[in-house]
């Protein structure tokens, strides 16, 4: 596929990176001066790289939705990050950490990639702690670790349950340093509409300015998008309200190619949806299936029981529960991936062993309580657990908490090579808002290692790679520029078209119609039927959408509906484009279970000799359809197997 | 869990824009589930206000989950509601009563304007942590992390500082306005770590002259700040701040 060269350098796995770095091209101090980036997004990805560029001495703008980067959806982080430190002596290495992330993204994420994650995950430990991020220690003054699922050694460092809150603001008090000397100009409340391509490169953005509608665009020698996933194309999630899809789908359209759209993570331990007015759904990190077993009643007269109110769970025997992690995959236990874990809690659930409403299971500390005392447990959860007791009004020492699967990561993203440059030259994507490291199943404290990384130790490099010969390029003036006057001139013409529909349906209500689609057809398990109609339904409810979408309000002043609006138009076409990528998907795969292919105990059914691939998509315009092109995957450092949890 | 509805009236406060005067309205929300959120609740209001062709009541809002410090609202004159320790998106519905009348407002701070309705602005905060808030720290430039020990207790005690989320409930609190414990969370995080030691006066001293800048007023000591505050901050690092900001003034 010449269409996708993915840059992978030559050698052996473990010197590519090295080598890369050797022999890359560099921009000297002076000319770095004259080069400007624009990073769009202020999450762990983005807030890292913007601060890193402006360190190196690159002029940079950077651009976020919220009120302040800080509030960047990373700071909803809780578990922890990964990193091959091997501190505390059980084995790990560089190569372990990935071995463990290929075999647990099910062989469908790039080797070469994934190896300089592992390799670079340590630095981004040490960064942390030079910037003053108080990460959990032990008495003698050390890093303390924790286990997570898909590993069988403890690598993962941890700031109480508020992980992703310490990192970020770890990236966003080396940001403000660089706001503060000048070096970057940050603009908060602005949302980013398009890409602005000039002769076939990305050379800006336009934005809208969410306080007073402004429409503007802004230059850059090269343009980062760090937005985030789209987790919430099903309106339910574990995502922060205005996390969203647009930044990544508008480049989408302007040439970017989207990969593996239909791998979406659901989290098996959330806390279960209560009623209809629910607006999003809340995580309780993995972390805590270090101490907590996950069960079901093995009778299912008691779980009639209990979900009529008649009995408690802690009435229970033990000989009636059943721990059914533990007993279908004894080596992994509670600690088995996401992936695996969600389909055994919605296999339990279906076959009628479910509690709450039907659709939850238990997550109980009793053991952990017994074993070390209520205080060892508060100490390492006690956060989490008064999440828990705040929002269900249980209290989790004394009655197990109910969880359930929810919508929480998504591994698909813009397809980039080794550079994390995207297929529009100048354009490059980091953290989640990538396809790259994750394949169809991301490691839990996977994410935030693998956004720092992009920002901090990926993108300085490769950066410097394609600025070396942007230097004579002078800087564009987008008032001036007739690329750039034309890109506001649509995003214009299509905010106003959004306007003037003027119909009687709320954009929310609109969204929770995609999202209802989306989690009964494209969700946890999905089949051939399931997703044509699918595809029918939101093709209907795009048209909807633009028959009827009622936003109150001017275009020219702040409008939390005219936002809202925005992202779920994209989202009712990116939504389509998952549809299409998992009915071409015949094969089940990490977090894309296809119901017509599982061996007979019910696990995913890989078929790699057809879909060894990542299955990327070029945009054919407006209601064509997207045209697939492979990235072949070869493995030569790891030998390809069926993942196995069991023993 | 309660799961029953309450009928109730919701009397918010609606401004255009930072011009405009503001106004009380009140609003009738009916069917209110005890287990939604308060969000979630503001969430049918809005829905019926745009049925009705209205604008819905602009609010700040973005986690849900009580850690992006994006939520914001005084309910019935408190800082994020009747309950302790909790963020305006963790707030219930269980706390309030059938027919009751529940009065919602923005921050009130000159360091906060208000930008529409419940929105106010609080870029203040960045521009003091611009200031001074960070360790001088290249990307690249750090030894191995486990080169310099911190105890325990010393880390754990920046953890709780550096549990700040930036909400500004401590300043909408105070009857100063003083952003004290903002600032002291902030810098007690970092003086209490070796790796932040070393420019503890200098941030201080940069970080507390901002705050005077910008319009924030000075701390009498009330204490009303550590009340409200949903993350628990404690007024001790009001004094560690104290100290630092001595040391600055003494080693000038
Ligand atoms: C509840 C929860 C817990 C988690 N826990 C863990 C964990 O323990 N360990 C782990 O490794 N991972 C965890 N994850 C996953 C991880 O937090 C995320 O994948 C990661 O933080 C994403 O970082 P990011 O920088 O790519 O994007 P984000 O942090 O989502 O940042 C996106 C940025 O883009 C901006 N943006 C978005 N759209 C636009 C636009 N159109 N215009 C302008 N700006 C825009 C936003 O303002 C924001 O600054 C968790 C996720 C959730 C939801
Ligand atoms: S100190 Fe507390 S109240 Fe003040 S901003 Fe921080 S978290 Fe909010
Ligand atoms: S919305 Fe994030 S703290 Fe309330």
């Amino acid at each position: 596929m010449a269409i996708l060269n993915s840059k992978i350098p030559e050698g052996p796995v473990h010197l590519k990176w090295s080598k890369y770095k050797e022999t890359q091209n560099l921009v000297n101090p002076a000319n770095k001066r004259k080069l400007d980036i624009i990073v769009v997004g202020t999450g762990l990805a983005g807030a890292s790289a913007a601060a890193s560029f402006a360190e190196m001495g690159f002029k940079v703008k950077a651009f976020c939705y919220q009120d302040s980067p800080r509030r960047a959806h990373s700071i909803a982080a809780q578990g922890g990050i990964n990193a091959a430190k091997n501190y505390p002596n059980d084995g790990d290495s560089i190569y372990r950490l990935f071995y463990d992330t290929v075999k647990g993204g099910d062989y469908r994420a790039r080797e070469s990639n994934v190896y300089r994650l592992a390799e670079v995950s340590n630095a981004i430990i040490d960064q942390a702690v030079a910037q003053g991020v108080p990460f959990a220690r032990e008495y003698g003054g050390y890093l303390s670790n924790r286990s997570f699922g898909g590993a069988q050694v403890s690598r993962t460092f941890y700031a109480k349950g508020q992980t992703g809150q310490q990192l970020l603001l770890g990236a966003y008090s080396s940001l403000n340093r660089q706001i503060g000397l000048g070096t970057v100009e940050m603009y908060n409340r602005t949302e980013m509409m398009d890409v602005v391509i000039v002769d076939g490169r990305a050379r800006g953005i336009v934005t809208r300015n969410m306080l007073n509608g402004k429409i503007e665009s802004h230059f850059g020698h090269a343009v980062v998008l760090a937005t985030g996933g789209y987790g919430n194309v099903f309106f339910l999630s574990t995502n922060a309200m205005g996390s969203n899809g647009s930044a990544i789908w508008k480049a989408y359209k302007k040439g970017a190619m989207f990969s593996n759209p239909a791998f979406v993570q659901i989290h098996p331990t959330c806390i279960p949806v209560h009623g209809e007015f629910q607006s999003k759904l809340t995580l309780m990190s993995e972390s805590l299936r270090n101490d907590g077993r996950i069960w079901v009643p093995k009778k299912k007269e008691d779980a009639e029981a209990i979900r009529a109110g008649k009995m408690k769970p802690t009435q229970i025997a033990e000989e009636d529960r059943d721990y059914y992690l533990e007993r279908r995959y004894p080596a992994f236990g509670n600690l088995v991936p996401r992936d695996v874990a969600s389909r055994a809690a919605k296999e339990r659930c279906d076959a009628g062993y479910g509690v709450g409403s039907g659709q939850a299971v238990y997550l109980d500390f009793k053991t952990a309580i017994e074993r070390l005392g209520q205080k060892v447990i508060e100490d390492r959860y006690g956060n989490l657990f008064q999440m828990y007791e705040k929002i269900v009004d249980e209290n989790p020492y004394l009655t197990p908490m109910m969880i359930y699967p929810a919508i929480h990561y998504t591994m698909g993203g813009l397809w980039v090579d080794y550079e994390l440059q995207s297929t529009v030259p100048g354009l490059f994507v980091a953290g989640e808002a990538n396809f790259s490291d994750h394949g169809a199943n991301r490691l839990g404290a996977s994410a935030l290692m693998q956004g720092l990384a992009d920002g901090y130790f990926v993108l300085p490099y490769t950066i410097q790679n394609y600025l070396a010969d942007q230097i004579g390029v002078a800087r564009m003036k987008p008032q001036e520029h007739a690329a750039f006057k034309q890109a506001e001139e649509e995003v214009r013409t299509f905010i106003n078209k959004m306007m003037s529909v003027k119909g009687n349906e709320s954009v929310d209500s609109l969204h929770k119609r995609l999202g209802k689609i989306m989690w009964d057809y494209v969700g946890m398990a999905r089949n051939k039927e399931g997703l044509e109609l699918a595809i029918k339904e939101i093709q209907k409810l795009k048209k909807e959408f633009w028959e009827k979408v009622r936003i109150p309000g001017k275009a020219d002043s702040l409008n939390t509906e005219l936002e809202k609006a925005n992202r779920v138009a994209d989202f009712l076409e990116l939504g389509e484009l998952m549809a299409r990528d998992a009915l071409m998907r015949e094969e089940s795969c990490g977090g894309h279970f296809r119901e017509e292919h599982q061996t007979p105990e019910g696990e995913a059914l890989r078929h790699d000799e057809q879909f060894m691939f990542v299955g990327t998509w070029e945009y054919k315009g407006e209601n064509q359809e997207a045209m697939l092109h492979k990235e072949g995957l070869k493995y030569e450092a790891i030998e390809v197997k069926v993942r196995n949890y069991k023993k | 869990m309660s799961d029953k509805n309450i009928n109730i009236k919701v009397k918010v406060w609606r401004q255009v824009d930072a011009n405009d005067k503001g106004r009380f309205e009140t609003y009738e929300v009916n069917n209110v589930s005890t287990d939604s959120s308060f969000l979630e609740m503001m969430d049918v209001m809005n829905e019926s206000l745009v049925q009705q062709g209205k604008e819905p009541v602009a609010f700040d809002h973005d986690c849900r989950e009580g850690i992006c410090g994006m939520c914001s609202l005084f309910i019935n004159g408190r800082a994020h509601g009747p309950d302790t320790l909790i963020t305006t998106c963790q707030l219930h519905m269980r706390k309030f009563k059938d027919s009751q009348t529940i009065t919602v407002e923005p921050w009130r701070a000159k360091g906060f304007p208000v930008i529409k309705d419940l929105i106010v602005d609080r870029t203040a905060f960045d521009k003091i942590l611009h200031a001074g808030g960070f360790v001088s720290v290249n990307t690249g430039n750090a030894p191995d992390a486990n080169a310099i020990p911190i105890s325990k207790p010393a880390a754990d005690e920046a953890m709780d500082a550096a549990s700040c989320i930036g909400c500004g409930a401590c300043v909408a609190t105070c009857k100063n306005s003083s952003a004290m414990l903002f600032v002291a969370a902030k810098v007690s995080q970092l003086a209490l770590l070796p790796q932040g030691k070393i420019e503890a006066a200098r941030r201080a001293k940069a970080m507390v002259a901002k705050m005077d800048d910008l319009g924030f007023g000075s701390c009498s000591n009330t204490g009303a700040c550590e009340m409200e505050c949903p993350k628990g901050i404690s007024l001790s690092n009001i004094a560690r701040l104290n100290r630092e900001y001595l040391v600055a003034n003494v080693t000038d």
